[in-house]
């Protein structure tokens, strides 16, 4: 996403192509027709791709677009200037509205939603008296700049690529941001994002208000460029394809939607042209080849063809260092801050007849380590999901310097300075480990989407940048900083999430189980750091298994079996407390 | 709006409830033992009522030449599979299934579609036909994907429905069919009339329902199944054999399609494409019932049959948007229960 380069070389190709002798205009009209796919499969890959919101419905938003620029200069009027804004506010409120319902619907019955409402979108659009019912809207005014009437293919043609290359830009640079990190985790579960403090609904409303804005851009220039608009294009058929698109392309690339939308468009072309002529027969033959080629298309490539293609490019090498003496502002401290920071008191957790954590409390003291140990189901990392707002307490009650937090959202506690790290651990593996620290920071820094899109948030975004790199360096990962967090050690992996609870600027941290995985060097290191980080005035609370890393470093352990504390104490005296050793090695021992 | 009218359309309602039911009982099946969402479930009804149309009417259903076509393919494919490893049962075995099943099926539905075959012939050669197309599709569409996620695997379902109704106007042609009542005879109950068809329609639609729960509850194949669907390779790992889950769901899915269809085609026109809208009218009713419980979704099925009926009275035009937009309060209300916790996804 740094070199702005290969895009300039491909916006002077399309820009050469219309004065290329001899270019047949047919060409054009496709040249035309893949640009306004594109622009819908963008959107896709958004919602899609990254996003990992499956929609079938985006071909509605296509026909808002282009309903409302039909209707308005039509029977109103309107210059088609004027409903460019109205078509993309249409389709974005009516974004809005649908996305409210149907964003928070998980796993399958998001794709199914949309696909349901399209198609009662399409049967409205092709029933409705002010749209022309069936027969749809014509003699619709072409664009135009002053006398200058875009009335053939050829003169649409810059419009609709502007308009490619521009969302492009705009969606690239989203991506490429604070907002664009917080979309890009979504894909892989909400409750990572949310412990740093993304609000997860929000962010995915906010794709599919971006999807539905670009499908709405689409149908406005196919409403100018057809000069009539009639349901057909707008049905469920047409939002599969979309879809299609942007599969084949690459669903997690900008420009794999661009090149899926070429494939796709030239091969409709080329199959209804010259299918007829190699089997002769009544009906849709190109749609059973459509069909089966995209079947064979997702077993042979399920990736997409964009990732397929630059994989033949040279590696890109690293990315630039954040200058790191850019500084994010602090959470403030009371100099000196002692007394009890987090304090847990009887605790209950009840999964239907099963109690994981039975009245438990404890509590963690300014500037300590504590660890929370016992055997395997003891109810360690449900008391972890009960402190940070993912579970909620059956009773009892968290309170956070006094203040009590019982069932705040994760977002909320995040707030007040605490962070954490996962058992199973949850980063975004095809971002770098420095975009994935940088999530830990997003709460300290402040630029929406709409300055992202316009690199207006590029101050805000070195600093959070800067912080990240900085606490990638004191954890020791420097080297691996632009490498992509999937391909790190699991133990590394471990680290990776460590410096982005750090990125929070926490009063607590929430360790589930950090050193394991680790190898020795790498334990005592671990160890030194989270002493330093004691000594700087942080506390630790950590869920642990390696008895040896646990009794040389905490200063209070808290012992739970079958979700009950069973014991407390310095790690001398948990050594030897009869209790511990039963529930560890059983009665006999 | 007085009752007569009231009742004739809440029956009406029930029947075509009743087949929506049948439909949102295959795809949660599906969707449940292979996470494919099964667009194509709507081919299988328009193949299986047109094939059987096709039988009665004296002519030849060119699904009988898709199934051994398809069959070839699968064959291909097994043999693929296993090039490295192979022998010659597991030759001899997929042949018999895959070539040998499809071409006796074909000889025999050439030789009995000449001489227009009694109702049951034509009954049985169509779920037959339609039950191999199934099974096949799924060996060489879906099985090698089924590693992959839910969506790679809608897509491919995508892609199976368009070719699948691009060949059905091609077997069947543009025009529409209609085929006889599989029980004739009717009675009357006051002021309603039912026929032998529609009682059909019903005691099919109840065995079925009774006979999915009590496998998926009470025998092994069924739990086996069902172990699938929640975690592949524990399953594998606990010796069951995914592959065969995910053709016996495909099975049952395809009969129960041709079945539906062999059912509607009595009492409606059907065309090459009737099969796409009749079946997401199974899936309003699937995605009402949570895509997991049978009880639900056949509830929700005669909900969305009675609402068709009555929209169709009141106000055809907006019919169709009246049934898909059904959803949209159903989905909301699902919105605003609590979340679920969260799944881990890849």
């Amino acid at each position: 996403m740094q070199s702005r380069l290969p895009i300039i070389i491909f916006a002077a190709v399309m820009a050469a192509i219309p004065f290329v002798p001899g270019m047949p205009p047919f060409w054009i009209v496709l040249l035309d027709n893949i640009g306004l796919a594109a622009l819908v499969a963008m959107g896709l890959v958004l919602l899609t791709g990254v996003g990992g919101l499956t929609s079938f419905g985006q071909a509605a938003f296509v026909g808002f677009g282009a309903y409302t620029t039909a209707v308005l200069s039509t029977a109103y009027g309107l210059s088609p200037w004027l409903t460019l804004p109205l078509s993309l506010l249409v389709s974005g409120s009516l974004a809005v509205l649908l996305g409210l319902i149907t964003v928070r619907l998980s796993g399958h019955y998001l794709p199914l939603g949309t696909l349901a409402w399209g198609l009662g979108l399409f049967y409205l659009f092709s029933k409705l008296e002010f749209l022309g019912r069936n027969d749809g809207i014509s003699a619709i005014p072409p664009l135009s700049i002053g006398s200058f009437k875009m009335l053939s293919p050829g003169s649409i043609y810059y419009a609709i690529w502007v308009a490619v290359i521009v969302s492009a830009l705009l969606t690239m640079n989203l991506l490429d941001s604070r907002t664009g990190r917080a979309i890009r985790a979504l894909r892989r579960g909400h409750v990572a994002a949310e412990a740093f403090g993304v609000h997860t609904p929000r962010a995915k409303l906010l794709v599919f208000i971006h999807a539905a804005v670009l499908a709405g851009l689409s149908g406005w220039l196919y409403a100018h460029l057809q000069r009539a608009v009639n349901p057909t294009p707008f049905g469920a058929q047409a939002g599969i394809e979309y879809l299609f698109i942007a599969v084949v392309g690459g669903a997690g690339y900008v420009w794999g939607g661009v090149l899926g939308a070429a494939i796709v468009v030239v091969l409709k072309e080329v199959l209804q042209s010259y299918l007829p002529l190699i089997l002769p027969g009544s009906g849709q033959v190109e749609t059973i080849v459509f069909g089966i080629m995209l079947v064979a298309l997702l077993q042979l490539a399920p990736g997409g063809l964009w990732p397929w293609l630059i994989s033949f490019l040279p590696e890109r090498t690293g990315g630039r260092k954040p200058d790191t003496s850019l500084k994010l502002e602090q959470r403030t401290r009371s100099p000196g801050q002692s007394g009890i920071l987090l304090q847990v008191e009887k605790a209950r957790k009840q999964f239907g007849g099963v109690v994981a954590v039975n009245n438990v409390s404890f509590d963690v003291q300014a500037r300590e380590i504590v660890a929370l140990i016992g055997p395997n189901g003891a109810g360690k990392s449900t008391t972890f999901n009960l402190i940070t707002g993912v579970l909620s307490a059956t009773s009892g009650s968290i309170s956070v310097l006094g203040k009590t937090v019982d069932n705040a959202p994760p977002q909320e506690i995040v707030k007040l300075g605490i962070s954490r790290t996962f058992q199973h651990v949850k980063l975004v593996p095809d971002m770098t480990v420095l975009e994935n620290v940088a999530i830990g920071a997003h709460l300290r820094g402040h630029s929406g989407p709409i300055s992202s899109m316009l690199r207006l948030d590029r101050a805000d975004e070195a600093k959070l940048l800067a912080e990240a790199a900085r606490q990638i360096e004191r954890v020791g990962l420097a080297d691996q900083m632009h490498q992509l967090a999937g391909s790190l050690s699991l133990g590394q992996q471990r680290i990776v999430e460590i410096a982005r609870a750090l990125c929070v600027d926490p009063m607590l941290l929430l360790l589930d189980e950090p050193a394991a995985g680790l190898r020795h060097m790498e334990k005592q290191q671990l160890a030194k750091l989270l002493r330093d980080l004691r000594d700087g005035g942080m506390s630790v609370l950590l869920v642990e298994h390696d008895m040896g890393f646990v009794m040389n470093l905490a200063d209070r352990i808290v012992v739970l079996d079958f979700g009950t504390k069973i014991a407390e104490g310095t790690p001398a005296t948990i050594k030897t407390n009869p209790e511990v050793i039963k529930a560890y090695l059983g009665v006999a021992a | 709006m007085n009752t007569t009218i009231m009742l004739f359309l809440v029956q009406d309602g029930i029947t075509n409830g009743a087949i929506y039911a049948l439909l949102g009982l295959a795809l949660v099946l599906v969707f449940a033992v292979t996470r494919v969402i099964l667009i194509p479930q709507g081919e299988f009804v328009t193949y299986g009522a047109l094939t059987y149309a096709s039988l009665a009417a004296g002519q030849m259903p060119g699904t009988a030449k898709l199934a051994l076509a398809l069959g070839v393919g699968a064959f291909a494919f097994d043999l693929f599979v296993a090039r490295r490893a192979l022998h010659g049962r597991l030759i001899l075995r997929s042949l018999v299934t895959n070539v040998a099943l499809p071409a006796i099926v074909l000889a025999l539905t050439t030789y009995f579609a000449a001489q227009k075959p009694p109702v049951a012939v034509s009954i049985a050669l169509s779920l037959v036909i339609v039950a191999m197309i199934g099974v096949y599709l799924y060996r060489i569409a879906f099985q090698p994907l089924a590693h992959t996620s839910v969506l790679v695997l809608l897509i491919a379902s995508v892609g199976v429905h368009l070719a699948l109704q691009g060949l059905g106007l091609l077997f069947f042609g543009a025009e529409g069919q209609r085929g006889p009542a599989v029980l004739s005879g009717a009675f009357t109950a006051g002021a309603l009339r039912f026929t032998g068809q529609s009682l059909t329609v019903y005691g099919i639609t109840i065995a079925f329902i009774v006979g999915l729960w009590l496998f998926f509850g009470l025998t092994l194949y069924g739990k086996a199944l069902r172990a699938t669907a929640v975690n592949r390779l524990g399953a594998r790992l606990a010796g069951i054999r995914t592959t065969l889950s995910g053709q016996i769901a495909f099975l049952l899915a395809s009969v129960i399609g041709a079945l539906s269809g062999i059912l509607i085609v009595p009492i409606t026109t059907l065309y090459y494409d009737s099969g796409f809208l009749i079946g997401l009218k199974g899936f309003v009713a699937a995605i009402i019932g949570g895509l997991v419980s049978y009880p639900l979704t056949a509830v929700a099925a005669l909900v969305v049959g009675i609402v068709e009926a009555f929209s169709s009275f009141y106000a055809s035009n907006y019919k169709e948007v009246i049934v898909f937009m059904l959803l949209i309060p159903v989905l909301l209300l699902r919105s605003l229960a609590a979340p679920a916790v969260e799944e881990e996804k890849d």
